[in-house]
């Protein structure tokens, strides 16, 4: 079983977002990156099903030189290989979508998994556009029946399993008010939440067998794809920050706060 | 006339999804801006109960699509009925909820449409053919003002920000169609909802979080939730520390959450932690620690034990009742 | 000159740094007071290959550059000191094996670490022989193809839990250090009995204790090097292991710096956070700088064993301007906090505790110095 599985480069969640005085950008000075979080639950989701099920696991990220790091990380987990497709430059859903879906043609995977969004846009778009885009099936969302990877819980149903015929993926996703089944026919595109898993941490001879393992080198000409965005960022902001309030002194005068000043009990 | 054409969505249990509602409002606000007529699209298995809800919401037009093909929802299905309307009718602009069903749907919808698409769009500017939308990037930290510039513009709408339409207003026609549903490569087999008597985290109307400083004990904020009906939130800290479950927390990297009322009790106020909470309407933060940052985003704090607080909270409103 | 680290070692820093603040920091404090042996994190330690690197891949290890060691040591002392000592203990007792062992012992003695969890301790120190190592009492005599061991080992880290033992003991107390010899005592034999578990001040989560050794036998085949050359091997083993001492202090040294940079920020004292008073800027300026300059230092003398060279002159200098820099920068952080930086619900007190043991074992502060002179007018 082949599996392509994105590591896209992000801002550290941990770091704190500033927007540029001229909301142009965010201001990248002492900012930390590191792999998607959903992504990373991706990675480890790949090398799960792989460990079941052999094949290999390729991740691939778009980006400039610096995107090898979060490929690395992910071969460090133990990804067998990967792909950059080396871009600089804005890229939008659209463009991410168009370009996977060259490299998934190439790389012909049973499957392709993606996190659910990326934490920096947000947008929740491209797992989507990419099934579209090949004519796949599509399950976005996956995720497990109870959150905590305790040890019981690594031992039940993972909400990804590959069927008995080894032809379809059965999926469970995350959805309003409940869990929904879907069996998708390979190849398909998986989205991942935040519950499938907890991931791996790199090992240190993973992190040194990782210097070893080939990252193949593309581009957006060679792989034939306009990537001309879109969508246009016309102007970023900060939200309206909120000053801090006032400290009480009991509980009284907060009930009475609650109920006359913010209205809210 | 531009068209702004909005999807509603029938629950598993033939309710109509209330956000629909959120999110024709936004249909609307984007009609009037663009001078576009609004049309509604619903389709599903046995669509026509809900369809008479939403004649009174405003629209020019509900177009309805029934096929049993429809019964569950599918993007694979769905989107390549959605697409053939929305390019019969000539749409301008698709929108939708932003509900599970509209972020697995729209993007799939788009990607037909060879649209581009903003997700959980906040808010609407500009006007004629020069509208943007406004969407949070990086969990909320950053807003941006986007322009989509592909023929037809799709967008999902985070219905927190948009007040639901009202149901009596004029009489729009309905316009059945048949849907000629596509096979699809994906199989349901079934859905459990998950029962909770708290709320969802992301619908509850008051949010209850516990940090660090319950020291695992939740039990005092689990009886304040149900005295408020209100949903538990966790922290970071306390999901990773195995305490609770990781559903419950509430952050960057969990669930973003804008309840009109968020306690916080036992929790620092990590930027990780504030990214999910910090559009609340009214916070309370309850923390040992006077310095503790949560107090800056606080409406109301109050530096003592949650231990003593949460009860006493808890008799103080038992006391309005 | 490189003054930056490559993009493997900042992977390797990443990852140490994961495992430190998500696994070690965590629990530091639950291990600092109760003194109980961190198991669980040692055992999240083995399978990351962070309790044996410095083994050579095919000896099953990581076989990580000095330089690297040293830039992973930061981050395990960073989350806590006392577990960074215990997770260093198995490389400092394999050392001599991996230094001075033969084909055979290595593949034997080194290659079942990477098995499963396990621990190997380094036994050198002696109640009459510390500094001193040449006043050694623990004796081995050769019978047939056996060596006998008689004597008692004191502050030995991991000794309840190790199932090897590198020990060194003399073959001839009159032939002083000539006559120190290293051997590789394997699981639990009959003779050899823990003692005692001493109830320290700092690093409390490492392991310490007492080992007697009744007539234990080891085979010939387990001698590492030859008669006589037991000193040799230890003093190579402490050159090679000083820059990672010397980075404990490093690590304990941030963790302090951070905390008393988050502290001041947050703190008021005359409506305004402490920061702002000059005098804590100094104090904080001071604690950044030697940090910094006691990293540098340890880098350097890391990356001359890399080279080949000898470092007995740099690491001596790293490792007492760097344990002695902690101890400062520590007490400094506690000062940072004022009264509540001596209370344990604050996490400032256990790095001052931490800190001190850095100047005494493996070669006191003043014994560096010693070291240092001798260097210089040689």
């Amino acid at each position: 079983m082949k599996i392509l599985v994105t590591a896209k480069r992000v801002e550290d969640p941990e770091s704190k977002i500033k927007v540029k005085p001229d909301g142009s950008g965010i201001v990248q000075e002492g900012l930390k990156y590191k792999i998607n979080p959903f992504d990373e639950i991706g990675v480890e989701e790949g090398l799960r099903l792989v460990a079941k099920h052999q094949g290999e696991v390729v991740v691939v990220s778009i980006g400039g030189k610096e995107v090898q790091e979060q490929l690395r990380h992910a071969l460090a987990m133990g990804a067998h290989r990967a792909v950059w497709v080396n871009h600089t430059g804005p890229l939008d859903q659209l463009g991410i979508a168009g370009l996977l879906q060259k490299v998934t043609e190439k790389e012909k995977p049973d499957l392709v998994i993606l996190g659910k969004q990326s934490i920096d846009d947000d947008q929740n778009q491209v797992g989507q556009y990419l099934a579209e885009f090949l004519g796949w099936g599509q399950a976005t969302f996956a995720s497990k029946v109870e959150s905590m990877e305790s040890e019981q819980e690594k031992n039940k149903v993972p909400a990804l399993t590959v069927t008995a015929d080894g032809k379809a993926v059965r999926v469970i996703r995350e959805v309003d008010n409940g869990l929904a089944t879907l069996e998708c026919q390979l190849p398909a595109v998986v989205t991942t939440d935040l519950r499938l898993n907890t991931p791996r941490y790199a090992s240190l001879p993973g992190i040194m067998k990782a210097k070893s393992k080939p990252i193949e080198e593309l581009t957006p000409e060679k792989l034939g794809v306009d990537v001309t965005p879109k969508i246009q960022i016309v102007k970023l902001s900060s939200p309206p920050a909120r000053k801090a309030g006032i400290k009480v002194p009991d509980v009284a005068t907060l009930v009475d706060k609650l109920r006359n000043e913010a209205k809210v009990v | 006339m531009p068209i702004v054409l909005i999807v509603a969505e029938q629950q598993p249990d033939g309710h109509l999804r209330k956000a629909s509602l959120n999110a024709i409002t936004a249909g609307k606000q984007l009609a009037d801006k663009a001078g576009a007529e609004l049309h509604i699209a619903l389709i599903g298995k046995d669509p026509a109960k809900v369809a008479d809800e939403l004649k009174g919401t405003g629209a020019k037009a509900v177009h309805v699509g029934a096929a049993p093909e429809l019964e569950h929802y599918l993007a694979e299905t769905y989107a390549p009925v959605l697409a053939t309307l929305a390019t019969e009718l000539k749409a301008d602009y698709v929108g939708m909820a932003s509900t599970a069903q509209g972020k697995d749907l729209l993007p799939r919808l788009a990607a037909r449409l060879k649209a581009a698409m903003a997700t959980d769009v906040t808010g609407l500017n500009g006007s004629g053919a020069d509208i943007t939308f406004n969407r949070p990037m990086w969990a909320g930290n950053v807003f941006a003002e986007v322009k989509l510039t592909t023929p037809v513009k799709v967008f999902t709408v985070r219905a927190t920000e948009f007040a639901a339409a009202g149901t009596g207003e004029g009489a729009a026609e309905v316009k059945a169609f048949a849907p000629k549903v596509e096979a699809s490569k994906t199989k349901f087999v079934e859905f459990k909802e998950v029962k909770s008597a708290r709320p969802e985290l992301t619908e509850a109307k008051v949010v209850i979080s516990g940090g660090r400083g319950t020291k695992g004990d939740f039990k005092e904020i689990e009886a304040l939730a149900d005295e408020l009906g209100a949903a538990v939130g966790a922290s970071r800290a306390v999901c990773d520390a195995g305490w609770v479950p990781n559903d419950l927390q509430v952050g960057q990297t969990g669930k973003v959450v804008a309840p009109s009322l968020y306690i916080a009790a036992g929790i620092s106020g990590a930027i990780q932690h504030l990214a999910g909470m910090k559009s609340s309407k009214t916070i309370v933060a309850i923390n040992k620690d006077a310095e503790a940052p949560i107090f800056q985003v606080a409406d109301y704090g109050i530096v003592a034990d949650l231990f003593k607080v949460l009860p006493e909270l808890r008799s103080e409103l038992q006391k309005l009742k | 000159m490189e003054f930056q680290l490559t993009e493997d070692q900042r992977a390797l820093q990443q990852a140490a740094r994961k495992y430190a603040r998500e696994v070690v920091r965590p629990k530091a404090a639950h291990y600092d007071e109760t003194a109980t042996f961190p198991r669980d994190l040692l055992a999240t330690a083995f399978e990351l290959g962070l309790l044996n690197m410095a083994a050579p891949v095919e000896y099953g290890g990581v076989g990580l550059s000095h330089l690297d060691q040293t830039i992973v040591a930061e981050e395990l002392s960073w989350g806590c000191a006392g577990v960074a000592t215990s997770i260093i203990a198995n490389d400092l007792a394999n050392l001599p094996i991996i230094l001075h062992g033969s084909e055979d012992q290595k593949k034997r003695l080194l290659s079942h670490f990477a098995e499963r969890l396990k621990f190997s301790s380094f036994c050198l120190t002696e109640p009459e022989a510390g500094s001193d190592v040449a006043n050694m009492q623990t004796t081995a005599r050769r019978e047939g193809d056996e060596y006998v061991i008689n004597g008692a080992k004191c502050f030995i880290t991991n000794g309840g839990h190790a199932e090897q033992y590198t020990v060194f003991a003399t073959v001839d107390k009159t032939k002083r250090h000539k006559g120190i010899t290293c051997f590789v005592v394997e699981g639990r034999p009959a003779g050899l009995t823990v003692s005692k578990h001493e109830n320290k001040m700092g690093q409390r989560a490492s392991d310490t204790v007492s080992l007697t050794f009744e007539d234990v036998r080891v085979p010939v085949k387990n001698r590492i090097g030859e008669e006589g050359q037991g000193f040799a091997i230890a003093m190579a083993t402490l050159d090679n292991s000083r820059p990672l001492t010397a980075m404990f202090s490093v690590g304990i040294a941030r963790a302090a710096l951070e905390h008393s940079m988050e502290y001041a920020s947050q703190r008021k004292t005359f409506g305004k956070p402490i920061i702002e008073h000059q005098a804590i800027q100094f104090m904080i300026a001071d604690m950044a700088m030697n940090t910094h300059a006691a990293r540098m230092l340890t880098y350097e003398s890391a990356w001359l064993l890399d080279q080949g060279q000898r470092n007995t002159l740099q690491s001596s200098y790293a490792k007492s301007f760097a344990a002695d820099m902690a101890m400062k920068v520590a007490t400094d952080a506690v000062q940072v906090y004022g009264g509540y930086g001596y209370i344990k619900e604050y996490p400032v007190e256990k790095l001052m505790r931490d800190a001190k043991l850095i100047q005494v074992y493996e070669g006191t502060s003043q014994v560096q110095r010693l070291v240092i002179a001798k260097e210089l007018f040689r």
